[in-house]
């Protein structure tokens, strides 16, 4: 088995890929950042078994049906439920607290993937009495992982380390209650996704389409390039309320962005308040 | 051809931060070039290693924040939860994928992108640890014609991972935690 990836695509051949996807099929990946894209070009060559740059190609180009799986694979759709829960606890008491003076809650989660962190979200706003008056919006590019958010099925090995997470983010309540075992999975309330909107948005090339008081996206950022990024910070400013609040991942920051000075972060967690 | 060395990466797991601890405070300070730490750590909200480390060295102590611009004279630590990734010889990217050999960061993940980045001027270590995460980025590292340096394993805490890397990568060096930064200081001429 590979632990690495072999290099299967060079550095041009990653190009002419995406120039095949963007004039073919309109997904435009030509700003997302070269490392990972290019691990993740030869991750699906080691596991679709291509073991040439013009075999995928081929593939690509003469099977619109594998554009799907192509997609899924070279973005990164690693989650959790809360994920730092430090991050999470802020929400709980820095956040949550300003977003109840709203008679009506929008948040944002772009970038979803398989759904973890929007019923994350949806069961701090119920344990904050918000749930009743929000509704979540939870976008990806992939309509694939964004199905299986909308099952809410998840693997029962992770509740342990979920659980802890919970704990660790603020939660008093016994964490099994929000959800039903069943073998080797469990299945989340259907109440958590009754507030949860599911729809696909490409980050790239769609625009705003509404206005909230809380956009969350977390380490989505991280695999576009400087320009990308901003581009996405400003379709976030414009899809953001006044005194809104823009959540990002441990890693990432908008201080070095053009909308800085419109911002001003509210914890050391990487959240910020528009301020103008 | 002498070997000019652009990147210093050092990679370790369990028993490796006595190892850093003994090794940062010799380090000259006009190092010339950035040293980068991979180390297998559980993710802590405060992050103690980094205060830690920088009372060991006179050196700039960071975490590696999303496409950051690498300076000489520092040291940068990947942030746990993270791979880090080279998107050319001056920025780094984070990436936070499925984990390699149980571990994120992956040792071996970023010593491979630093291969095919710097090609023969990278230079690894690998410290002790109980898995063989990194081995594999070392034999990248070599095929591209950098620099392979392993600790001796007699003075590892936990002796797999260098003695892994000794067994499966033509190595460089192999050498004790008190020869290590007088090596490193060596590479800046």
């Amino acid at each position: 088995m590979f632990m690495l990836n072999p290099n299967i695509i060079k550095d041009e051949e990653l190009e002419i890929l995406l120039t095949d996807v963007s004039s073919l099929y309109g997904y435009d990946f030509t700003q997302y950042s070269r490392a990972s894209l290019k691990r993740r070009l030869n991750r699906i060559c080691v596991i679709d078994k291509f073991t040439s740059f013009a075999e995928l190609r081929y593939n690509l180009i003469h099977h619109p049906e594998y554009l799907q799986r192509f997609i899924e694979e070279i973005t990164v759709n690693v989650t959790e439920m809360f994920r730092d829960p430090s991050f999470y606890k802020a929400l709980r008491e820095k956040v949550f607290p300003k977003l109840g003076t709203y008679p009506f809650i929008r948040i944002w989660l772009a970038g979803c993937a398989t759904g973890e962190e929007a019923y994350s979200i949806a069961i701090l706003l119920k344990e904050a009495n918000l749930y009743n008056r929000s509704l979540i919006y939870a976008t990806d590019i992939n309509p694939g992982v964004l199905e299986k958010a909308r099952k809410g099925i998840f693997p029962i090995s992770q509740m342990k380390q979920y659980s802890e997470n919970y704990i660790l983010s603020g939660g008093a309540a016994d964490f099994s209650q929000y959800y039903t075992a069943n073998y080797d999975m469990v299945k989340f309330d259907t109440d958590l996704k009754e507030k949860m909107i599911f729809s696909t948005h490409n980050l790239v090339s769609d625009s705003s389409f509404n206005e909230f008081q809380l956009i969350i996206c977390r380490n989505v950022l991280i695999y576009f390039e400087k320009e990308l990024q901003n581009k996405v910070f400003k379709l976030f400013n414009d899809s953001l309320d006044n005194f809104g609040f823009l959540a990002l991942g441990a890693k990432e920051t908008i201080r070095f962005s053009n909308l800085e000075n419109h911002y001003k972060q509210v914890v050391t967690e990487k959240i910020w308040k528009k301020i103008k | 051809m002498v070997k000019r060395t652009e990147i210093f990466l050092i990679g370790g797991s369990a028993g490796s931060l006595t190892v850093l601890l003994e090794v940062l405070p010799q380090l000259n300070d006009d190092i010339s070039f950035p040293i980068i730490i991979i180390l297998h750590r559980k993710s802590h909200p405060d992050s103690v290693l980094n205060a830690l480390l920088s009372n060991y060295t006179d050196l700039e102590v960071c975490e590696v924040e999303d496409k950051m611009t690498l300076k000489s004279r520092c040291i940068y630590l990947v942030p746990p939860d993270y791979h880090l990734l080279f998107e050319d010889k001056h920025t780094v990217s984070l990436d936070s994928s499925e984990k390699l050999n149980y571990s994120r960061p992956s040792i071996d993940v970023t010593f491979q992108s630093a291969a095919e980045i710097f090609k023969e001027s990278a230079a690894a270590l690998l410290l002790s640890g109980a898995n063989a995460d990194g081995v594999d980025g070392l034999q990248y590292i070599k095929q591209n014609s950098g620099l392979v340096v392993v600790q001796e394993p007699g003075t590892a805490e936990v002796d797999y991972m260098p003695k892994q890397a000794i067994s499966q990568v033509k190595t460089d060096h192999v050498l004790r935690p008190d020869q290590m930064a007088g090596f490193i200081n060596r590479l800046c001429r």
